[in-house]
């Protein structure tokens, strides 16, 4: 039997699992201060990566950089290329009580760019080539009784769209806000999120992209004082899907959740990056992403990184990634990178464990009478299901259940 | 009442040196209401049979017969086995990442019965159980064995065997790592199932000691993938007094390992 999924801490240098990779092992532990109590010698911080809305700054990846080695860069060209959004490439729809919706904001008119800045090729041709960005505002105090959705509809594979949506909580506002993408296309999607003072933010982005949507994005959050952001990938659809969770704080005693649920099967890559910047003081920080993994040449990445800066005194925060392999050929690529700057903190751990769903277990629960079909969505319900209640959008966690399972039932065939 | 048949059966296994054939002929009658001890020295394949009578795939049967009332056990597979009533309380239990027990025992139980048990009931029923067995009301939330000691692995075992009422259980060593409380527990546990007087039991061992509360009908000797000697439970105190020496001749290769057992 292989190793299962355990919820112990930091995993990391434990042996890695018959038929795994985990790259990046030993450029975590370089990063990582165990001890939490002292400052470590940072190779290449997080803090030093580029950003920049000159598309000029930003080269083709060549699949060797750092943030691009776990990507299938070479098939991307059409996403990494300069280029505007083919006509209807991908049709935008927004349901939100009325004023929501503000007038678009050109390049350069705030709040657009206060809180993003392209921090990677694909981001930065999105942000070039749109002129004219969503602007949803969720006013002050605000408590719509229904999330407020988004919906981008790909109008077919390999068409160019670009997308840049600026979403702003006013202070002590409540609100859910869904961007969901279906159909097929080429996206690249940047999202900038501004959380107001005391405001309740939760973002989910779903991807139920068709078989062969490619979909690069980059979503920034600011969160600030008292403020709680959340923030839930669901990244079932596409081919290739590669988001990018970024959040950093504007005022104290804020609170970010980084979640993710992810389902890749055969030939599919879905690929998560997260990133905590503790730029400010007593905030807190907690990241989980997991994912299931079957048939061949699936494959996932989960990037965490956590960065605690000198000032950030009583910061707590907290990663996790787990991943559940049900068959053979797959391939989860786990990586936490833990900065810490200062020993004055609360916590902060990291964790990470790809577990796999064996023979044994499968024999187990069918020992019990469970039929195999059963067992196995048993299994993967319960693992992912962590997440999926985190979303209270009944509607929503129903409909990402079915879609859950038919993911498995498609891969049973 | 019901009887468990195995008839002469013969089981192999596959492994890096090629096939090794493990059981060589085993016969056993089991009907509901008895209570058989099987007992053998290690590597006997005592875990073998138990695990082939429940029917896991990578035990191969070459030859002879297991029925459940004339049914043909080995025609079924693992699941349906475990609806027709056989029940294996393993001696490894496995642990089951992301589903609680809450969920696994409400879906086995659903399965087993063939529609899902009244919520009311059920629910009280899970925490008697779980109360009688002293196993603690948090376990429901954590997932399948996840991290629970091998006393606790055990226990929940037990559990699972009072709450889905098989036909015939087979305890592959369920004493084996419980301390003296937890084993009078468990026992409490296996006699409860076994008052009801629709189970038949199949225990496997290694100690006289969980004989004195689970009183067996019948005693086997298990040595060398064969029965060597069967009798009442006086059989059972001899061996712990003359291990199993004296089979060594009777079945080869047996190994008289039965004293040092950890
Ligand atoms: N996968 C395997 N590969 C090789 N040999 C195996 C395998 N599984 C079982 N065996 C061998 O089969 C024989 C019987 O094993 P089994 O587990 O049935 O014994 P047992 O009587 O239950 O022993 P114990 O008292 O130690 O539990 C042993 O010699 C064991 O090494
Ligand atoms: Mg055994």
């Amino acid at each position: 039997m292989t190793a299962e999924i355990t919820t112990e801490k930091a995993r990391i240098g434990a042996p890695s699992i018959a038929g795994f990779t985990e790259e990046g092992e030993g450029l975590v532990s370089a990063k990582v201060d165990h001890s939490h109590n002292h400052g470590v010698t940072v190779m290449s911080s997080r803090a030093e990566r580029l950003t920049s809305f000159d598309v000029a700054d930003f080269a083709l990846p060549t699949g060797r950089e750092e943030e691009w080695r776990f990507t299938p860069v070479r098939g991307l060209a059409n996403l990494f290329s300069d280029a505007g959004t083919d006509e209807a490439a991908a049709a935008l729809t927004v349901e939100a009580p009325e004023g929501y919706v503000r007038s678009a904001l050109a390049q350069g008119a705030a709040p657009r760019g206060t809180v993003l800045t392209p921090a990677d090729r694909a981001a930065v041709v999105a942000s070039a080539n749109t002129d004219e960005a969503l602007h949803v505002v969720i006013p002050a105090d605000a408590e719509p009784a229904e999330p407020v959705r988004i919906l981008v509809d790909g109008a077919g594979a390999g068409r160019r769209s670009n997308a840049h949506f600026v979403l702003e909580a006013g202070a002590n506002s409540r609100s859910v806000v869904i961007v969901e993408h279906t159909g097929a296309a080429d996206h690249n999607g940047n999202l900038e999120v501004i959380v107001g003072d005391g405001a309740h933010l939760t973002v989910i982005s779903v991807q139920l992209w068709e078989d062969d949507a490619r979909h690069l994005g980059q979503h920034d959050a600011q969160v600030g004082k008292d403020a709680v952001y959340k923030h839930i990938a669901v990244s079932l659809g596409g081919s290739v899907v590669r988001l990018n969770s970024n959040v950093r704080f504007s005022g104290e005693g804020a609170e970010a959740e980084l979640l993710g649920l992810y389902f890749a099967d055969a030939g599919q890559h879905l690929e998560h990056r997260s990133f905590v910047d503790h730029n400010v003081a007593n905030c807190k920080s907690n990241v989980l992403y997991k994912g299931a993994l079957q048939g061949k040449n699936a494959h996932t990445v989960w990037v965490g990184d956590v960065l605690i800066q000198k000032q950030a005194l009583g910061t707590d925060s907290y990663e996790k990634n787990q991943n559940l392999v049900l068959t053979d050929g797959c391939r989860a690529d786990s990586v936490p990178n833990l900065e810490i700057e200062t020993g004055l903190i609360e916590g902060a751990g990291h964790a990470s464990s790809t577990g796999r769903f064996d023979d044994e277990h499968l024999f187990y629960l069918m020992a019990r009478g469970i039929p195999e079909d059963v067992a196995r969505r048993l299994v993967v319900r319960g693992f992912l299901n962590e997440i999926i209640q985190q979303i209270k959008v009944p509607a929503l966690e129903e409909r990402l259940t079915a879609e859950v399972e038919r993911e498995l039932v498609a891969n049973e065939n | 009442m019901s009887t468990l048949e195995i008839k002469d059966l013969h089981v192999s296994i596959d492994t890096e040196q090629g096939t090794k054939e493990i059981l060589k002929g085993v016969s056993l009658t089991i009907r509901t209401g008895e209570t058989h001890a099987i007992m053998g020295p290690n590597g006997s394949g005592k875990s073998t049979l138990a695990s082939t009578i429940a029917g896991h795939p990578r035990y191969n049967v070459t030859g002879g017969t297991i029925t459940l009332d004339g049914e043909d056990v080995l025609a079924m597979s693992v699941d349906e086995r475990a609806r027709a009533g056989v029940f294996l309380a393993m001696q490894y239990p496995v642990e089951v990442p992301g589903v609680t027990m809450t969920n696994f025992l409400r879906t086995a139980k659903t399965a087993i019965d063939g529609e899902a048990p009244k919520l009311r009931t059920w629910t009280k029923d899970v925490k008697d159980a779980m109360q009688q067995l002293r196993i603690d009301a948090d376990f429901a939330q954590r997932n399948v064995n996840e991290g629970f000691s091998g006393g606790e692995k055990k226990r929940v075992e037990i559990l699972q065997l009072e709450l889905f009422k098989p036909k015939f259980a087979v305890l592959d060593e369920t004493d084996s790592g419980l301390d003296v409380d937890a084993l009078k527990v468990v026992s409490e546990g296996v006699n409860r199932a076994h008052a009801t007087g629709n189970m038949g039991t199949l225990l496997i061992t290694h100690y006289t000691r969980i004989l004195r509360y689970i009183k067996p009908d019948f005693v086997h000797v298990f040595v060398n993938g064969q029965v060597v000697e069967e009798g009442g439970p006086e059989l059972a105190d001899r061996l712990e007094e003359e291990g199993y020496d004296r089979y060594a001749g009777a079945a080869g290769t047996a190994t008289a390992a039965a004293a040092v057992q950890a």
